[in-house]
């Protein structure tokens, strides 16, 4: 293990950000081009993961344990976002019997 | 006595207040009496005081401090002296008069109380404007009888065409009074104070025609012509003819209207260093006088002829304040308000007789139905056109006589005027009482003197319009023309100015003479055409001469006041209402109301409901955010 | 080294995998794949606690809760909603300007230069668990409070309605 983390210590925290900026844009971009409720679901949690692993990277090399406990609330706000929107989904499921947000626009004018 | 001044406007202030309020409670009788016991004690006080003042100079009766600002005082303060003596006994002697007339007159009309308030008002207003020390006191006088005059005009405001002769009256003294009112400014600039016992001495210091005093004569003089109905602004006074005939009388003949005349007497030292306007004020009075008289000759309602006689007389009185005639004008509203107060109540008798018909062609032969009207409206007529011995010849011939040393052609315009004056009021008489009655077999009935409320005043002011000359013969006639010498104090400093008169006594007999005659033969030519012809002036539909039309027409005054004032107002004010109220200031507001609410329909169509539409609307303000933040284009 | 840029290399690759599979079912098995290789990437920070939690957390419970609500919707391929090609486009124009902005951003900001290396013992579970205890100790028990609350939302909510179903 130490060998490890002893090996990333040259990766630049610069590759950190452009991997999560990367991580991230694909999450946005799975948001813009698909409608299927769950997959836009999925790819905010993308978005999520992304931003996680920034801050835990931020964490790492600033030598701060706060970013890290931030991760931790995320993680634990990220579970409960997770079932309260899918639970939303199987509500909107059972009404529309679709999960086509494009059939969610109903809330207008 | 002359600490008690303050009681005379004080008593009609009184009876104003309780006509006013009791209109609806008191009985008739009581307010009639009470109004007219008001006035009559006025005129009481004023004879009290008029017997007792022969001071040279003018006591000032100061009541309290009013205006009190930086360098500017003005105390509610009373001048008596003998012009306003004279004035406090013709507004409060006709006044009384005329009060006790309109008992009888107005007894049958529903707003009797008011009636009586507003005369008494009237009253107060107008000794409040002769008896004010200062030009602001009278301003308040000044005003206080237009409101009046309005009020009165407008007295059966249910009828439309009443109301709007109100209204033009109220407008037209606007206009003078704004004139009268920038003179005031212009003179508490110039002398620092509006007092007269201020202003007058330090006018004498100035040298004759300063150009400050030219300007502030020239603006009083435009108060002037509102006030008494000279050109340009006359046409309201026969519309205000639509008011009951005692007001007629006692606002629109002998008081009120004489107010402009009154003004420049008080003011004549101002106006003796001002040539120029001296100049304006003889031509605006003569081309009054002409113009009115001839407007006079073809008309056809008995009120209207009387009050364009009332402006062409109101002409000649400011013919003489232009020619430096000061008493002669003077004397002239004196005897005026005499013969012109009586010839309105006459005719106010008429038509209470003819039950309110005013039109001559429909009269004819009253003279033995009304002997009494008939006989003081006879003595008013000779006396307005001056024939000897009654009032109206040594008023008229004194100012005819300055008229004629200050400039003969005026003098002979002047003469023509008096013939048609002579002529248009035989005319009305002839028109009247002579000839056969024209009006329906109903009005014939009902034909009847008058109660002896009206016709006692009728004779009072008959004996008045008579004898009244005779306290202005002029020395000519072996008179002292005591008047002359009473006054003498008031218009000293400018008759020192502008020198007495200095005609031969020869050269006055001619002028006399030649009037005289000239009178009698206009009046010969009335009677041809009137009662030996049997002429009847003719119905409006039909067509007349040229000049006649013209006359008839009065000029077309009010057309081309409408043409030239009225129209473009009237555009001016739509274009303000359509263009810049409606479409601009409306247009405005109601744009910035309605700008969101447009906007918004339009933008709320961004609100698709498309969940996909809004999150990509998300990301692009993000990049948009972060860009501006990190590059700041 | 370099195994940080093969692991990163199939992070973007089985998130890329995640957004354009057609079938829901292998998109969440692709998520599950990206969340295994931020279990790595934390696990190559030190962060042994969170690569812990995210592994159990994420790929254990909240990738199986999605896995099961496919299920039980019963969805597949010809049901996946397509959304036409134009509207794909400018979703990826648009991510890629975001993309552009957010790594020109950082290059703008110059964060490169970090002075204390990678604290190997701060992620390990004895430390976090110190912090989380002392400072954070509210934050963590109010987060209990969030959970709680979201359990309750997500059964009332996918509760089946009695009324609307009979009615």
């Amino acid at each position: 293990m130490d060998n490890i983390t002893a090996t990333i210590q040259v990766v630049p925290l610069n590759h950190y950000i452009l991997l999560s900026a990367i991580i991230f844009t694909i999450g946005v971009i799975g948001v813009l081009i698909r409608r299927n409720a769950i997959i836009i679901f999925m790819s905010v949690e993308l978005m999520l993961n992304a931003v996680n692993l920034l801050l835990t990277a931020f964490s790492a090399y600033s030598g701060d344990a706060s970013g890290q406990v931030f991760v931790f609330f995320i993680m634990a706000l990220a579970a409960a976002e997770v079932a309260v929107g899918l639970a939303i989904i199987v509500m909107v499921y059972r009404n529309t019997n679709s999960i086509d947000i494009n059939v969610l626009n109903r809330l207008k004018w | 006595m002359i600490d008690l001044v303050w009681l005379i406007p004080l008593f009609p202030f009184i009876g104003f207040l309780i006509c006013g309020l009791g209109r609806n409670v008191l009985p008739k009788a009581l307010l009639g009496g009470i109004a007219s016991l008001a006035v009559i004690v006025s005129f009481a006080v004023s004879l009290g005081i008029f017997l007792q003042f022969d001071a040279k100079t003018a006591a000032v009766v100061n009541l309290f401090d009013w205006i009190n600002v930086g360098t500017i005082n003005i105390p509610f303060a009373f001048q008596i002296d003998q012009l306003s003596i004279l004035m406090l006994l013709i507004i409060t002697g006709i006044g009384s008069l005329i009060h006790i007339y309109s008992t009888a007159y107005m007894s049958h009309d529903a707003g009797f109380g008011k009636f009586f308030s507003y005369l008494n008002l009237f009253v107060f207003f107008m000794l409040l404007l002769v008896l004010g020390e200062n030009y602001i006191i009278m301003f308040i006088g000044w005003e206080g009888v237009g409101l009046c005059s309005y009020l009165l005009i407008g007295f059966w405001y249910t009828n439309g065409e009443y109301a709007d002769a109100a209204k033009k009256a109220f407008i037209m003294n606007r206009i003078g009074d704004l004139g009268f009112l920038i003179g005031v400014f212009v003179i508490i600039a110039t002398f620092g104070s509006s007092s007269f016992s201020a202003v007058f001495p330090q006018a004498q210091a100035l040298v004759s025609g300063d150009t400050t005093l030219t300007l502030i004569t020239i603006l009083l003089f435009i108060g002037a012509t509102g006030k008494s109905a000279q050109l340009p602004l006359f046409t309201w006074l026969p519309d205000a003819m639509a008011g009951p005939t005692p007001v007629s009388a006692l606002i629109h003949a002998a008081t009120m209207v004489t107010a402009g005349i009154y003004m420049i007497a008080r003011s004549n030292i101002l106006f003796s260093l001002s040539p120029v306007t001296m100049s304006i004020i003889a031509v605006v009075g003569l081309a009054t006088a002409i113009i009115a008289a001839i407007i006079a000759l073809t008309q056809t309602d008995i009120k209207k002829v009387l009050a364009y006689s009332t402006v062409s007389q109101l002409g000649y009185m400011f013919l003489g304040l232009g020619v430096g005639a000061y008493t002669g004008a003077f004397f002239h509203v004196l005897t005026h308000a005499f013969f012109k107060a009586l010839l309105f109540l006459g005719a106010g008798s008429v038509i209470h007789a003819m039950s309110n018909e005013q039109d001559m062609r429909n009269m004819g032969g009253l003279r033995k139905k009304l002997p009494t009207t008939f006989i003081t409206m006879l003595a008013g007529t000779i006396a307005i056109s001056g024939l000897p011995p009654f009032a109206g010849f040594f008023s008229k011939d004194e100012i005819l006589a300055h008229v004629f040393e200050h400039n003969v052609v005026l003098w002979v315009i002047g003469v023509l005027g008096a013939l048609l004056t002579a002529f248009y009021m035989f005319r009305m008489m002839f028109l009247t009482f002579w000839g056969s009655f024209r009006g329906t077999e109903e009005q014939k009935h009902h034909l009847h003197e008058s109660p002896a409320a009206m016709t006692v005043p009728l004779i009072v002011l008959a004996i008045l319009s008579v004898v009244g000359g005779f306290i202005g013969v002029p020395e000519a006639l072996h008179g002292s023309h005591w008047l002359a010498n009473y006054l003498s104090p008031i218009f000293e400093a400018s008759n020192s100015r502008l020198g007495e008169l200095s005609l031969s006594h020869a050269t006055e007999y001619a002028l006399m003479a030649v009037s005289v005659v000239g009178v009698i033969i206009a009046i010969a030519i009335a009677y041809v055409k009137y009662v030996k012809n049997g002429h009847v002036p003719l119905a409006d539909s039909e067509a007349r001469p040229a000049l006649a039309k013209l006359s008839y027409h009065k000029f077309y005054f009010d057309e081309f006041y409408a043409a030239l004032i009225t129209k473009p107002l009237d555009a001016l004010s739509g274009f303000f209402y359509k263009t810049v109220d409606k479409s601009g200031i409306d247009g405005i507001v109601n744009g910035v109301s309605k700008a969101p609410v447009e906007a918004s329909k339009g933008f709320r169509l961004l609100q698709t409901g498309n969940v996909g539409f809004y999150i990509f609307a998300m990301v692009i303000g993000i990049v948009a955010v972060l860009a501006y933040s990190f590059f700041k284009f | 080294m370099s195994l940080f840029y093969l692991v990163a290399f199939l992070s973007i690759l089985f998130s890329l995998l995640v957004i354009f599979t057609k079938n829901p079912v292998h998109s969440v098995l692709y998520l599950i794949a990206t969340f295994f290789t931020f279990t790595i990437h934390y696990i190559l920070l030190n962060a042994q606690f969170l690569a812990v939690v995210n592994f159990i957390v994420y790929m254990g419970a909240i990738m199986v809760l999605f896995l099961f609500v496919l299920m039980l919707m019963n969805l597949n391929k010809d049901t996946e909603p397509v959304k036409s090609n134009l509207i794909k486009i400018i979703g990826v124009i648009a991510g890629g300007a975001l993309l552009v902005t957010l790594v020109g951003a950082s290059k703008a900001l110059q964060t490169s230069a970090v002075s204390a290396g990678p604290n190997s013992e701060i992620g390990l579970v004895e430390n976090l668990g110190k912090v989380l205890f002392n400072e954070f100790l509210l934050p963590f028990e109010l987060s209990s409070l969030l959970l709680l609350s979201a359990l309750v939302g997500a059964i009332l909510l996918a509760r089946k309605d009695k009324k609307t179903q009979n009615g």
